[in-house]
């Protein structure tokens, strides 16, 4: 494999920034209650951490080093805004779903992580693959914990029932539990569970 | 002061910014491997908490609100600048949290030994951004309120990553399945603490 495609496939699976890296977790557990909003959130995350890549990525020369922090905190809240603006002019419920964690996304660490580990010592356009590889990684995280407790929680798919009416009436119950907060931990727990079980190489000792 | 004391007990147990909305994951995660160090990080948290909220209340008031604009003059009073929160709430962390790190270090030598590692971690907590941003949404009236709010979830952290660090000192010596070692129990046993914190959810104040 090419130098350049792994740097969008790697972070999907083996150094995947939520459960590998361990990075970004606070806005990848409150938005997953439904899918839509997960989904809206990955593609605003992917969005940010490509440009603000690519954006340090052209600067990097120039960047003093004491100041760098700052410069960074400035160029990804600029682009939050726009994403911010974005949603609530065009998907107006989904941004209300999703409160303050639009704006928490400039705080999200996997963004930060990424600016400092890699876009601060390569080109724009590795960059830039970087930042949509990472932004690939996160989103997969959050629509599979999406997926599952949208299924058990509400028995729905995007909105739409999947649990057939048959069921319910035969007594079946939705988990009240998955919809609330500590669900989405338990979830993510297990993902890593199943992931470091089949890729022995990311145990930790 | 009743109402006063209502929104600090709610802040630490019912809204626990670690439990009840994911805030500060990362660090949470990073930086509880023992105790000692996350007594550090917790203690900088509230500190640093109990400054940007109060401060960021009132820039939010008198700056950024709609019509917050109006003690400039009347021409002034349809301004609405409350677009631009993101990057003033960030600026304004970033920069106390330099600004609270030269004056513990300047006053306070034994405090900075203790804190000073941990401060620059803090610009990038999630929990610090989410507690102006809640501060912001929840409409809080007064600044006794905005501060009380801002300790209050300081004093949630703090209890949250003290209480994590702690199980994880003893788990250590625990027979944990392979791949869920470090991380993956952890996740799971902060999902379990959340359903305990979830009982506070029934005191009414």
């Amino acid at each position: 494999m090419s130098k350049l495609s792994k740097l969008v496939t790697d972070p999907i699976n083996l150094n995947n920034p939520i459960t590998v890296q361990v990075l970004g977790i606070c806005s990848a557990l409150a938005v997953t209650v439904k899918l839509e909003p997960a989904v809206v959130m990955s593609l605003s995350v992917t969005f940010v951490i490509a440009f603000s890549n690519v954006i340090i990525s052209l600067l990097r020369n120039t960047i003093p080093t004491r100041i760098r922090i700052i410069v960074q905190l400035v160029v990804i809240a600029f682009l939050v805004i726009i994403v911010d603006q974005f949603l609530k002019a065009f998907v107006y419920d989904v941004s209300k779903q999703l409160s303050v964690f639009v704006g928490l996304i400039i705080t999200n660490c996997i963004i930060m992580g990424r600016l400092e580990a890699f876009a601060l010592g390569n080109k724009p356009f590795p960059a830039l693959l970087d930042g949509i590889g990472n932004g690939a990684g996160y989103g997969i995280i959050l629509i599979i914990v999406a997926f599952f407790r949208e299924l058990f929680g509400s028995g729905t798919i995007w909105g739409l029932q999947v649990i057939p009416q048959a069921l319910y009436d035969a007594g079946y119950e939705n988990n009240g539990l998955m919809i609330l907060p500590p669900m989405a931990l338990i979830v993510v727990g297990a993902i890593i569970w199943i992931q470091r079980g089949s890729f022995k190489s990311l145990q930790e000792k | 002061m009743e109402n006063l004391l209502n929104i600090f007990i709610k802040s630490i147990f019912i809204e626990n910014l670690v439990f009840a909305y994911f805030l500060g994951m990362c660090s949470y995660i990073a930086v509880s491997k023992t105790v000692k160090t996350a007594n550090g990080l917790g203690l900088a948290v509230i500190f640093v908490m109990g400054i940007t909220v109060p401060v960021n209340f009132l820039l939010n008031k008198y700056v950024l609100e709609a019509g917050a604009l109006q003690w400039l003059g009347s021409s002034f009073s349809e301004v609405d600048l409350s677009f631009l929160s993101f990057i003033i709430f960030i600026a304004v962390i970033a920069s106390m949290v330099q600004l609270v790190e030269m004056i513990v270090e300047k006053f306070a030598p034994a405090l900075y030994a203790n804190l000073g590692i941990f401060l620059p971690l803090i610009a990038v907590n999630c929990a610090i951004l989410g507690a102006s941003l809640f501060m912001q949404e929840r409409a809080y009236q007064t600044l006794g309120e905005a501060t009380v709010f801002g300790l209050g979830s300081g004093v949630g952290w703090f209890l949250a990553i003290v209480a994590i660090a702690a199980i994880r000192e003893r788990i250590k010596f625990s027979n944990v399945p392979p791949a869920l070692k470090g991380i993956g129990i952890t996740f799971i046993i902060t999902g379990l603490m959340g359903i305990g914190f979830m009982a506070f959810m029934g005191i009414k104040l």
